[in-house]
């Protein structure tokens, strides 16, 4: 191991591999019986061989899909478990258990199991807890995991395909979330109910027929608890494993992303693998998110459904929010005026709670899904990408991506004004016009911060590449001149900082054709060259070998090799 | 190659895209990178025999861990990861001890937290334990001891070889051919049919079966108040008590003092056990009533501010508690002001401008339910609602 002390380049990586001699171990020699068992039957070993050896890239933010795997698994298990007590049942009893406060309150069953669960079952609040952090953790993590894939550009082709999957898994999240939320059926969970009510009656025309449909009479009726279980349980849950597989064979196949690095290009994939390095790691990694998950819910009390009692319409508590996930809608609900609202020819129209919800989370997802579309439209660009960006070197995407994430901030944050209000002594109409200003100016804002950071990252980078490391070495010339010595950086760190590529703006075409006719699709194509030159009029391109042999042969001065292009001299003119 | 970061790799570009006017240049591309040192617009350089681009150097050399320099160190790291693993396994038995030592019921102080269930804070505490010693441990095993050399996996483009593809148009076209589904139109267009039709009796059963679907907009209009429903669905009304909710007893105005609040429902509603639980909450939910007492005088000198005193009885006013906006109760009342704002959304409505929205997302004011005294001195409901109550929905206006 210790042998390998020279690096390989980059054309050979392959060839300092020695076979490693293998004689069977005892270990193989003893699994021989049964995995030789299966085999006999399946033919499973090659598959399996291929799995095992499969290599897997390593870095920090790659764990974060991992995460939302594992809170997955852990929600399945801890769900199940839970089904064993739980009644999905509005039917009305008498409530005997040990909760002394609620004693001979009328209350449905779905309420009183769950009381049931956190009070009498040895160990069945800790259950419920865990489910409960660990379905949060879930759109946690996939919600951060998906920003890594966005600001990374891992969903460039040939990966659309399972972005899109991703974008459905991660609103399937969020159903799965509600509806389970929804079923202990206590005050808060039946008022988000009504709420959602609510949001159906404003479908147009058919509003009221679905509302009806799905809750099977007047709100609340009998069957929408018996209903939501049947999705949350077995309905939602098949769909999400389903396309959770297809989401993880897709990784498999078309073989991990890599961030570029010495060694890695956009043909080989570096890491460890899977047998025994991510055997350990990654499955040693489910049992560090279900241990913290589990003492979590020892230490931090979560939906006590103890403490608002059951369900009644005509009751009601304030300062009462979703889960985290539901905020940006319920934000959303919040900001919207009341004057929208309008009737037209007999009929009333509702965008004031439409807008927020019913509209709201589908556009969401089906912006999210189409973006890897139409970034390839505008680019361009049909080959496949293995490497992943740094979200400097993608300026416009990273700063809309940024956009988008300040404007899901403020609708979340509009979600709980009311404690914002409270807690910082503020009128809670201020704060809410300020956030209906905020939504439409911070995300301007952010976008055009975003982007200039980014690009003075990469000019640093530049800099970096041109001119070296600064050493803090202070030199004294003979003429009494200072000057800080830098340092080249070695070729390992330097292909970290060069190993990129700065698009072009795509030219706009001429409208006519030679006979001077109008060309078909011009519209269409003056729309991209807009849209390209808008993603990448600005851009800084890596450094070339040329240029930092000039920087050398300039020593310090280094105003002459700065212009990379004439894009980059203008943006480094500001500067200087 | 250094430079296959950036080629297509075997790729070729789709068709769509290489016919189009303003398709990604490759050519183009590589043509600016090679001449990179240009200093201004028009200003070339040559490129004095150097690349265009840095070439990959190759991974870096790997740098051995202590523990693969020095048995002593990876003897210090398989006694690390076992004590790991006991940890785990001392969680387990204390988990075990606690499931069976604890009564479930027992509350205990931990610091920081005040008194909370013993029962949960020990089960999870070890079983959190037990977890994270495998995790931990197997984690630290891969760090330490397993091989940390990275290795190096080739990719291959995901697209099927051309001949791969034209086999595979090949196929499906023999299949159509053999099948004679080609050939036969009637079997294609009959399968077609079939083929569309077949889910249409399951989704038929579920939506279908969901219901009730007659005109379900007419319940949304009517509420307990309307009084006693007929057959015929037409509805007698009767003037009703107004009951505090949840004592079910009668008011006297008298006992309204300025200033207070009173939840309410209709006579009669309260009356039923658990059996008619059901029904209960359902009427609820369109039934409820606010009753708040103001000066007579507070009310706004406008249409609507006459109109809330005229249809309220010496100052006492009752509105329905289902809010316009998407039908929380609005439960806030504010006695200076008096606002009633909705906690769900804010929704704040103005008592003295009969319930006007003055801020928030809803759009319509509360209903306000007309009231008087009856011959025993109670506050009654002297109509039902003239209008539906709670959110918006497409028939609204439909009488």
């Amino acid at each position: 191991m210790s042998e390998t002390t020279v690096s390989r380049p980059a054309d050979g990586l392959r060839a300092g591999d020695v076979p490693v001699e293998r004689r069977p171990s005892g270990a193989a020699k003893r699994v021989g019986g049964v995995a030789g068992w299966v085999d006999d039957r399946t033919g499973s070993a090659k598959g399996v061989n291929y799995l095992l050896r499969k290599v897997f890239p390593d870095h920090w933010s790659f764990m974060l899909g991992e995460v939302a795997m594992y809170s997955m698994i852990i929600c399945l298990l801890t769900g199940a478990f839970l089904t064993f007590w739980f009644v999905p049942s509005m039917g009305q009893i008498e409530y005997q258990g040990s909760y002394i406060p609620m004693q001979g309150v009328i209350m449905s069953e779905a309420y009183a199991s769950t009381l049931n669960i956190s009070f009498d079952i040895k160990g069945g609040l800790l259950i419920r807890q865990i489910h409960h952090w660990a379905a949060l953790m879930f759109i946690v993590s996939v919600s951060v995991h998906m920003m890594r894939v966005f600001f990374t550009g891992a969903f460039r082709k040939p990966r659309e395909l399972n972005w899109v999957i991703g974008t459905v898994l991660a609103l399937l999240a969020i159903v799965e979330g509600f509806a389970g939320y929804s079923l202990p059926d206590d005050l808060l969970s039946g008022t988000g109910l009504r709420a959602m009510q609510g949001f159906i009656l404003t479908v147009p025309v058919i509003g009221s027929y679905i509302a009806y449909a799905l809750f099977g009479a007047d709100f609340p009726g009998e069957l929408i608890i018996p209903r939501l279980y049947s999705a949350h349980v077995l309905l939602i849950p098949a769909i999400l494993i389903a396309l959770f597989t297809a989401h993880i064979i897709l990784v498999a196949v078309q073989k991990h992303t890599q961030f570029p690095g010495p060694g890695r290009t956009n043909d080989n994939v570096v890491g460890y693998r899977v047998m025994p390095v991510y055997a350990a790691k990654a499955g040693g990694f489910f049992f560090i998110v279900f241990g913290l998950t589990a003492l979590i819910s020892a230490f931090v009390q979560i939906n006590a459904v103890w403490v608002h009692g059951p369900y009644d319409p005509s009751a009601v508590t304030a300062g009462a929010q979703p889960d985290w996930y539901m905020w940006f809608s319920d934000g959303a609900l919040r900001l919207l005026p009341g004057w929208i609202e309008f009737t037209l020819f007999g009929f009333t129209f509702s965008p004031n709670i439409a807008l927020g919800s019913i509209v709201l989370l589908p556009l969401v997802y089906t912006v999210l899904g189409a973006y890897p579309f139409v970034e390839r439209w505008i680019t361009g660009d049909t080959r496949e990408h293995h490497l992943l960006d740094r979200p400097r070197n993608a300026p416009v995407r990273t700063a809309l991506g940024v956009a988008a994430i300040s404007i899901y901030t403020v609708l979340a944050l509009a979600c709980v004004n009311d404690i914002i209000a409270i807690k910082m002594g503020l009128a809670i109409n201020d704060l809410t016009i300020f956030f209906r200003i905020a939504l439409f100016v911070l995300p301007v804002i952010m976008f055009w911060v975003t982007k200039r950071i980014c690009l003075s990252l990469q000019r640093q980078d530049r800099d970096k590449v041109l001119h070296g490391r600064e050493t803090g070495t202070i030199v004294r010339t003979p003429e009494g001149k200072f000057y800080e010595r830098h340092e080249d950086l070695d070729e390992h760190t330097r292909w970290e900082l060069v190993d990129f590529e700065s698009h072009a703006p795509v030219q706009i075409s001429p409208t006519v054709d030679a006979n001077g006719v109008a060309r078909k699709g011009a519209g269409k194509d003056r729309l991209r060259a807009a849209l390209s030159h808008f993603y990448f009029k600005d851009r800084v391109e890596p450094v070339t070998p040329a240029e930092l042999a000039a920087a050398h042969h300039d020593g310090h001065g280094h105003e002459e090799i700065e212009a990379g292009s004439s894009e980059h001299a203008r943006i480094e003119s500001g500067q200087h | 190659m250094a430079d296959n970061v950036n080629q297509p790799g075997g790729d070729t570009p789709d068709k769509d895209v290489s016919t189009d006017a303003v398709a990604y240049d490759q050519e183009a591309y590589d043509r600016d990178v090679s001449t990179a040192v240009s200093l201004d617009e028009g200003d070339h350089v040559g490129t004095g025999g150097l690349p265009a681009r840095f070439e990959n150097p190759g991974l870096p050399a790997h740098q051995p861990r202590m523990s693969d320099l020095s048995e002593a160190a990876a003897k210090r790291a398989e006694r690390q990861v076992a004590t790991l693993f006991g940890i785990s396994i001392l969680g387990t038995i204390a988990f075990l001890v606690a499931y069976f030592a604890v009564p479930v019921t027992r509350t205990m102080f931990f610091p920081g937290l005040g008194y909370i269930n013993m029962s949960n804070f020990l089960l999870g505490t070890f079983l959190g334990l037990s977890l994270l010693g495998i995790g931990a441990g197997a984690v630290h095993w891969a760090k330490t001891l397993m091989p940390d050399e990275e290795e190096v996996e080739m990719r291959h483009p995901m697209r099927s070889s051309d001949e791969e593809r034209a086999r595979f148009g090949q196929i499906l076209g023999d299949g159509g051919e053999s099948s004679q589904l080609t050939r036969r139109p009637l079997l294609k267009y009959t399968l077609g049919g079939a083929l569309g039709l077949f889910a249409l009796p399951l989704v038929v059963q579920v939506v279908g079966s969901l219901g009730p679907f007659d005109r379900p907009y007419r319940n949304l209009r009517h509420t307990y108040w309307d009084g006693e429903k007929a057959a015929d669905g037409t509805y007698t009304f009767q003037p009703m008590r107004l009951m505090r909710d949840p004592q079910n007893t009668p008011i006297r105005p008298e006992e309204v003092t300025i200033g207070s609040a009173y939840h309410v429902q209709p006579e009669g509603l309260l009356d039923g056990g658990v059996q008619e639980q059901h029904h209960i909450l359902e009427e609820k939910g369109k039934s409820s009533v606010l009753l708040m007492r103001l000066n007579p005088d507070d009310f706004q000198d406008t249409e609507g501010g006459r109109k809330a005193r005229d249809w309220g009885y010496e100052g006492i006013v009752a509105y329905s508690k289902v809010c316009t906006h998407v039908g929380c109760p609005v439960g806030l009342y504010e006695q200076h002001t008096h606002h009633l704002l909705c906690p769900c959304h804010q929704s704040t409505f103005d008592v003295t401008d009969d319930c006007k929205v003055i801020f928030g997302p809803a759009k319509r004011p509360l209903p306000q339910l007309k009231i008087t005294v009856d011959d025993e001195g109670y506050l009654v409901a002297d109509q039902p609602f003239d209008e539906p109550v709670g959110p918006s929905y497409w028939e609204r206006e439909k009488a």
